[in-house]
C-alpha cells in the first residue's frame, strides 16, 4: 500500500497523486464486482446461438423480449409462481421474524426477570449453529407433521432471528430511554401500550435492520426450500433457476434453458439490488453489530 | 445497562401499588409473554431439531431389527470415513487461503474508504456491497457460465490472444473458482462490517495521532486496526463457519461439472447426499455434528490465537 504511506507527506501534489493511485486500485475491484453482473445483463439479451457464438461480455443480437416472454411462458408460466412465491415467503418471514425479535430484544434489554442471563446466552449461542446443520431434522420433522411440501416449510423455520433479537436489545439498551417508558406507564399505559406506541417508534431503525437482513436471508435461502420443497409450482427462485441450469447443463437437448437460466436470474436479482440501493443506511447500520448510533 | 432496566422494572412495579398484588404479578409476567413469540419458534425450529438430530445419530437402520440403538457407532464411523475427512480437509485447504484474501482485502477497503482517500468513495462502498445482494446461487450460476471453457469470456479472450485459459472448472482448479465466488461474494459484506466499525470510532480518537506526523500507514496499522478488531475477529469467526458450511456453490457447479464435484466435496454437500441421496438420516445427523464439533474447535482456535495476539500488541 505505498499509495498510503505517500498521502502522509503533505503536499498537496503528493497527496494528488495518492489519491489517483488509491481510486484507481478501488476502481479495479469495483470492475470486479460489478463485471458478473455486466455479464449478466448482457448474456441476457443474447438467444441461444448468439450466447455460445458470440463474445460474452458485449452485446450482439438482441433478444431481450424474446428471452423474458420465454421465460415467463416456459412451462406453463412456472416462473412467475417463482418470483410471486419468493417475495410471499420472505415477506412473512421477514415480517414474522423481525416482529419476534424486537419484543423479545426489548424484553431482554428493559426487564429483569428470572432466567434472563441464561436465556439469553443460549440465543447468543444459538447464532453459532449453522443453519445447515438444521435443515435435514428440520425436514424429517415436518414430514411428520405432514407440511412437506407447504409454505409453511419455508416460512415458519424462517421466523427466528437469534441474531436480531441480540442486536435488538443492544440497540434498545442504547436508545431506548428508561425516563421515557416510565413517562408511558404514569401516564396509565400498560406495558403492551408502552412497547407498541413508545418503544416500537424508537426500535424502527434496528426493527428495519432485522426485517431486511431476514428478508435477505429468506429470499436468498436454496438448502432449506431445495429440501422441503418438492412441487415446482411452490419453489423460489432460487430453487427453480437452478432446477433450469440442472436440466440445461444435463444436455438431452435442454441448452436452450440456457438464455432463460440467464434471463430469469437477471430478473430475479433486480428487486433486492434495487432494494439494497434504496435502504443501505439501514444495512450499514445493521452491520455494525449493535454499535448503532444515529 | 443491566442496572437501567432493573430501575424501570423497579419504579414501574411502585406505582402499581394501586391495584396491588395481582397487578405485580401480571408485571412479573410481562417479560415472559413478550419473549413468547421468539421463545416457542426458537424451542420448535432450533431447539427441537437439534434435539432431533441428537438422538437420531445414536440410531440405525438395521436390516434386521430396524430402527436400533447404536450408540456412537455412527460417530466413530464418521471419524473414521475418508469422504468425510476429504470433505473437511478441502475446507481448511479453502479457508487457508481464501479467508486471509478476502478479509485482508476488506480491511483494505475499509479503511481506504474510511480515510477519504479517494474520489466516488460512496459509490465504491455501493458498488463493493452490491455482490452481497445477488443469492449464492445465481452468483454461482453467472460465475459457472463466466467459467464455461468454451463460451465463457475469459476462455474467449485468452483464445483470441492465443492463449490458453485455465481450465477453470477442471479438478485442479475448481477449489480456486469456488474461492473466487465466494470472495467475489463476500468482500463488500466484510468490508461494510469494518467500514461501519471505523465509522463508530469518534473522530478526536481516529485523529489523535495524525497531528503527531503520523504516516497514514502507521496509524491504520497501530490506531484504526486494533480500534475495531472486535469486528474483524467476528468477521473471522463469520466467515470460518461459513467455509465450513460450504453448500450453494458447490451444488450449482456440480451441475456442470459432475466428475469434479463429488458427492462428498465439501462436508455440508455430503451430509445433504447421505440424507437425501442414500436415504441414510441417522448417519447424515452424525456427520453434521461431526462438523458442527470441526467448527467449534476451529472457531475456538481461531479466537484463542487472535487473542493472545491482541494482547501482545
Amino acid at each position: 500500500m505505498a499509495s498510503v504511506s505517500a498521502g502522509g507527506g503533505g503536499s498537496s501534489s503528493k497527496i494528488l497523486s495518492s489519491r489517483v493511485v488509491v481510486t484507481g486500485f478501488l476502481l479495479v475491484f469495483l470492475t470486479y464486482s460489478l463485471l458478473p453482473l455486466f455479464y449478466l445483463i448482457v448474456s441476457a439479451t443474447k438467444d441461444g446461438s448468439s450466447l455460445f457464438s458470440s463474445f460474452g461480455l458485449w452485446f450482439s443480437s438482441f433478444d431481450l423480449f424474446a428471452n423474458l416472454q420465454a421465460v415467463f411462458t416456459y412451462d406453463g408460466g412456472v416462473f412467475v409462481n417463482w418470483l410471486l412465491n419468493t417475495p410471499y415467503y420472505s415477506v412473512i418471514s421477514a415480517v414474522g421474524a423481525a416482529f419476534a425479535a424486537t419484543i423479545a430484544g426489548y424484553s431482554f434489554a428493559k426487564f429483569r426477570f428470572r432466567g434472563r442471563t441464561l436465556l439469553f446466552a443460549v440465543i447468543l449461542g444459538a447464532i453459532m449453529v449453522p443453519p445447515t446443520a438444521l435443515v435435514i431434522p428440520t425436514y424429517l420433522l415436518l414430514s411428520k407433521v405432514a407440511l412437506i411440501n407447504t409454505p409453511f416449510a419455508v416460512i415458519l423455520p424462517s421466523l427466528i432471528s437469534p441474531f436480531g433479537v441480540y442486536l435488538i436489545r443492544v440497540y434498545a439498551e442504547q436508545s431506548v430511554p428508561d425516563d421515557l417508558l416510565d413517562a408511558a406507564r404514569v401516564d396509565g399505559a400498560g406495558e403492551f401500550r408502552v412497547f407498541w406506541s413508545v418503544a416500537l417508534r424508537v426500535l424502527a431503525p434496528g426493527f428495519v435492520t432485522v426485517l431486511l437482513l431476514s428478508f435477505v436471508t429468506s429470499w436468498n435461502n436454496y438448502f432449506l426450500p431445495l429440501v422441503v420443497l418438492n412441487d415446482p409450482n411452490l419453489y423460489p427462485l432460487t430453487v427453480g433457476l437452478a432446477s433450469w441450469n440442472d436440466l440445461a447443463s444435463g444436455g438431452g437437448g435442454a441448452q436452450n434453458l440456457y438464455p432463460l437460466v440467464i434471463t430469469g436470474a437477471l430478473v430475479s436479482i433486480l428487486p433486492i439490488i434495487v432494494s439494497f440501493l434504496f435502504l443501505q443506511r439501514y444495512w450499514q447500520g445493521g452491520l455494525t453489530f449493535g454499535s448503532l448510533k444515529d | 445497562m443491566v442496572t437501567q432496566g432493573a430501575r424501570s422494572t423497579k419504579e414501574g412495579g411502585e406505582r402499581s401499588d394501586v391495584s396491588g398484588s395481582s397487578r405485580r404479578r401480571r408485571q412479573a409476567v410481562i417479560p415472559y409473554l413478550f419473549l413468547a413469540p421468539f421463545l416457542i419458534l426458537f424451542a420448535t425450529f432450533l431447539i427441537l431439531p437439534l434435539a432431533y438430530a441428537l438422538v437420531i445419530s445414536v440410531f440405525a437402520d438395521r436390516l434386521v431389527g430396524g430402527n436400533v440403538f447404536v450408540g456412537f457407532e455412527n460417530y466413530t464411523q464418521a471419524l473414521g470415513d475418508p469422504a468425510f475427512w476429504d470433505g473437511v480437509r478441502r475446507m481448511i485447504y479453502f479457508g487457508i487461503f481464501q479467508v486471509p484474501v478476502m478479509l485482508g482485502l476488506a480491511l483494505v477497503f475499509a479503511l481506504l474508504l474510511d480515510s477519504g482517500a479517494a474520489w466516488f468513495t460512496t459509490v465504491f462502498r455501493l458498488g463493493f456491497f452490491i455482490p452481497y445482494a445477488v443469492p449464492s446461487v445465481v452468483a454461482a450460476l453467472i460465475w459457472g457460465y463466466l467459467y464455461g471453457p468454451t463460451f465463457g469470456p475469459f476462455s474467449q479472450i485468452a483464445d483470441y490472444l492465443g492463449l490458453q485459459a485455465p481450465a477453470f472448472l477442471s479438478d485442479a482448479w475448481m477449489l480456486p473458482s469456488i474461492a473466487n465466488i465466494v470472495t467475489w461474494e463476500f468482500t463488500g459484506y466484510n468490508m461494510i462490517i469494518m467500514y461501519a466499525a471505523l465509522q463508530a470510532v469518534p473522530r478526536e480518537v481516529r485523529d489523535a495521532r495524525a497531528v503527531d506526523g503520523a504516516k497514514p500507514w502507521q496509524i491504520a496499522l497501530y490506531i484504526r486496526i486494533p480500534l475495531i478488531f472486535p469486528a474483524i475477529l467476528l468477521t473471522g469467526v463469520f466467515s470460518i463457519i461459513g467455509t465450513f458450511q460450504l453448500f450453494n456453490e458447490p451444488r450449482i457447479l456440480q451441475a456442470s461439472a459432475p466428475g469434479v464435484i463429488t458427492n462428498g466435496y465439501t462436508p455440508n454437500l455430503y451430509a445433504y447426499s447421505l440424507a437425501f441421496v442414500n436415504q441414510e438420516y441417522n448417519y447424515s445427523a452424525a456427520v453434521s455434528f461431526a462438523l458442527g464439533a470441526v467448527v467449534v474447535v476451529f472457531s475456538y482456535v481461531f479466537m484463542l490465537v487472535t487473542n493472545r495476539r491482541e494482547v501482545g500488541a
